[in-house]
């Protein structure tokens, strides 16, 4: 059964268009993330999943039923919004206790739950404080907390994380799939940080102008990107992408690459991964999207890879891996190596590229095409 | 002072930076001090003196013959200071009150973004314009039984309608709460707007989502949000309140007899028409710590928990 549905949803404030056929169904006990660049709509989806704002047209259907015209309350959602959004005048306990109290849960009742999210949250010592009496990440850690206290069918997070420090972001973020994965609850999940997007999601949504460019598992968005803008969009350091120009006939397309000052490099295309809309493009220009990773280190001359050689431009070792910059086509491109790599900036490097793994967008519409 | 504060380079003219800068510290000084002399000298110094002459026998002009308390004695002896005494905890207390309540209402009426409001607004305001003389005299023709509403309400057929708070002694006191709620709760409910509007909305939308239905909203979450509104609020009012004047001169000028006489009215018709400037100053004494007694602890303890809101 599907948890939330969301089937053709726009929403304009006055004349700006901020939402733009929004389709969305995931099953129930899936984690959603969303993501995208700031100002894509994401908050505003999430509102208009709580019932907040009211939408334009569409419809919005949760656990099976439709909620479009239901009132926040009667959605039976819990929300960590954005700002925190704490009752200032409150203290922590009565900030968590709130919504336990408005659904007319016993004394007792919700005293324990207060307890529980505050073990589970670490605040316990805090339960007493007011709101101002915090710093960012208590506050938010409270704004989890009186999200967790209740159990309603779906949980709304509007980047909850955002304002936590490294070390403890990596914790709660492990809390929060120990969490997805106890209560089995449906939840959606904002977030800038890729990391969190593809450690938690079960889906990702990307978005971008309002609009849902793709809807899919962390494993689709991130191998098998619909669009340039996906692509580009998830995966640190970004995905590189090259001029080439397709070359051959089905079975033994490749792809030629004009480095200034070097000469081509002719990547063939894997036979396997041919489509039919590469047939009316040879001889065009294509966009290569390679991730860092495609490219590796030419060890002897064994390996699945096509072999390329270029100068090394700048070396970053991150610790576990070494990014080098190269010099490919009218750019330079990332390649990520194995930390045991030793090459020096200005040094010749031979690397293989894994072309089963490439991908091919059209430059003008830049859509998928292979 | 700040300026002082002001580093001179210790090299380099020494002589003529240091000349310079301490005529840069004592400039300041030296222009504010004729204005800080003339306020200390009217607010403080006659406040001294109006308490020294509320231990002499003074009647019609000052005298320094001293009487220890016996001006205040005479206060408390006396039927018309305490008519004056509790008129005014009736008037202060139901006029704060009742502004309270009208103005938060008001407010969050207006808060809903209805249309027009900035037209409403204004027309809520308006009154605050007002000099208390005027509310006085267009209420005193209203709440005139031959004139106003009595009048009017009798002239639609409705002969036995009775409204003449005026005229009554009892309740005279009940019609300057009438004419100072209708002119003070517009400006209430433009401080009660302001706090409204700046609170999150995300606030609410999340209170919304807790289930709380609007009324609980502004009574659990958004009005205790707005204490500091509320105790700009009092602090105004009640200054309001304890200096009074005008409004009952013009209205009820303290009658009938003097039986809606405040503090202040009776202080003025001691002091200047009576000829006994003694228990005139004694009673405005009393209003002083009477505003200190009320003002001094609110002050301390708004201030106090503002450290742990
Ligand atoms: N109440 C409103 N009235 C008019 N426009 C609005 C309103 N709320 C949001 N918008 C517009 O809608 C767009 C989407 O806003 P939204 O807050 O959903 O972005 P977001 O994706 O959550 O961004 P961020 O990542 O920065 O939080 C923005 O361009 C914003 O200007
Ligand atoms: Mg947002």
């Amino acid at each position: 059964m599907s948890a939330l549905e969301i089937h053709q949803l726009h929403k304009s404030f006055g004349s700006t268009h901020v939402l733009k056929d929004v389709n969305i169904s995931i099953a129930s006990g899936e984690f959603l993330i969303l993501v995208g660049p700031s100002g894509c709509g994401k908050s505003t989806l999430m509102n208009a999943i709580a019932g907040l704002e009211p939408i334009t047209s569409g419809e919005i259907r949760i656990g099976g039923e439709d909620v479009t015209w239901r009132t926040p309350a009667e959605r039976d959602i819990a929300m960590v919004f954005q700002s925190y959004a704490l009752y200032p005048s409150m203290t922590v306990r009565g900030n968590i206790a709130f919504g336990l109290e408005m659904r007319k849960i016993p004394k007792a009742e919700r005293e324990a739950a207060v307890q529980r999210v505050a073990d589970l949250l670490q605040i316990s010592h805090l339960l007493d404080r007011k709101p101002s009496q915090l710093s960012g990440g208590q506050r938010q850690r409270v704004a989890m907390g009186r999200a967790l206290a209740r159990e309603p069918q779906i949980y709304l997070f509007d980047e909850p994380l955002s304002n936590l420090d490294a070390k403890l972001r990596v914790e709660m973020r492990t809390e929060i799939k120990k969490l997805h994965q106890r209560l089995g609850t449906t939840i959606v999940y904002v977030t800038h940080d890729q990391i969190e997007a593809m450690t938690l999601a079960d889906r990702i949504a990307v978005m971008r102008d309002g609009q849902v460019q793709q809807l899919g598992t962390p494993d689709e968005i991130y191998n098998n990107p619909v669009n340039v803008f996906v692509a580009g969009f998830m995966g640190s350091p970004a995905m590189n992408f090259v001029d080439a120009v397709l070359e051959g006939g089905r079975g033994n397309y490749a792809l030629r690459i004009s480095t200034p000052g070097q000469e081509d490099l002719v990547l063939p295309w894997p036979a396997e991964r041919d489509t039919d809309a590469l047939a009316s493009c040879v001889g065009q220009k294509m966009l290569l999207g390679l991730r860092p990773e495609h490219f590796s280190e030419a060890v002897g001359h064994s390996g699945a890879g096509t072999a390329m050689a270029a100068v090394i431009g700048v070396v970053e070792p991150t610790g576990a891996d070494v990014l080098i910059n190269l010099p490919l086509g009218e750019g330079e491109v990332t390649a990520r190596v194995g930390p045991d790599c030793h090459a020096r900036p200005g040094e010749r490097l031979e690397l293989q590229v894994d072309m089963r793994r490439a991908v091919l967008f059209d430059p003008q519409r830049e859509v998928r095409l292979a | 002072m700040p300026i002082n504060t002001t580093q001179v380079p210790a090299h380099a003219g020494a002589r003529g930076h240091s000349a310079s800068a301490s005529l840069q510290s004592w400039l300041p000084r030296l222009v504010l001090a004729p204005s800080v002399a003339i306020s200390l000298f009217f607010v403080y110094g006659f406040m001294i003196w109006t308490f020294v002459l509320s231990l002499t026998n003074s009647r019609m002009l000052p005298s320094y013959h001293f009487v220890g308390f016996g001006q205040y004695a005479r206060l408390m002896a006396n039927e018309r200071w305490w008519v004056a005494a509790s008129n005014l905890a009736i008037f202060g207390g139901l006029f704060i009150a009742i502004c309270l309540v009208i103005g938060a209402g008001l407010a969050i009426l207006l808060d809903q973004r209805i249309r027009q409001e900035g037209t409403l607004r204004t027309l809520y305001l308006y009154p605050m314009a007002l000099s208390f003389i005027v509310t006085g005299v267009v209420w005193k023709w209203l709440l005139n039984p031959g004139l106003g509403i009595q009048a009017m309400v009798r002239s639609w057929g409705f002969d036995n309608f009775t409204f003449d708070w005026l005229v009554q002694p009892e309740m005279a006191v009940y019609t300057l709460v009438i004419a100072a709620v209708w002119q003070a709760s517009g400006f209430v409910m433009a401080l009660f707007l302001a706090g409204l509007r700046g609170i999150d909305d995300e606030i609410i939308k999340a209170a919304q989502l807790d289930g709380a239905s609007l009324p609980r909203i502004y009574r659990r979450v958004i009005l205790p949000c707005l204490r500091p509104v509320v105790f700009s609020a009092v602090m105004i009012l009640s200054h309001i309140a304890i200096k009074s004047f005008d409004l009952v001169v013009a209205l009820t000028g303290g009658g009938p007899g003097y039986s809606s006489d405040l503090p202040a009215t009776f202080m003025y018709a001691h002091a200047f028409t009576r000829a006994q400037i003694g228990l005139g100053s004694a009673s405005a004494m009393l209003m002083l710590g009477g505003v200190l007694a009320i003002l001094v602890p609110y002050l301390y303890s708004e201030l106090r928990s503002k450290r742990d809101v």
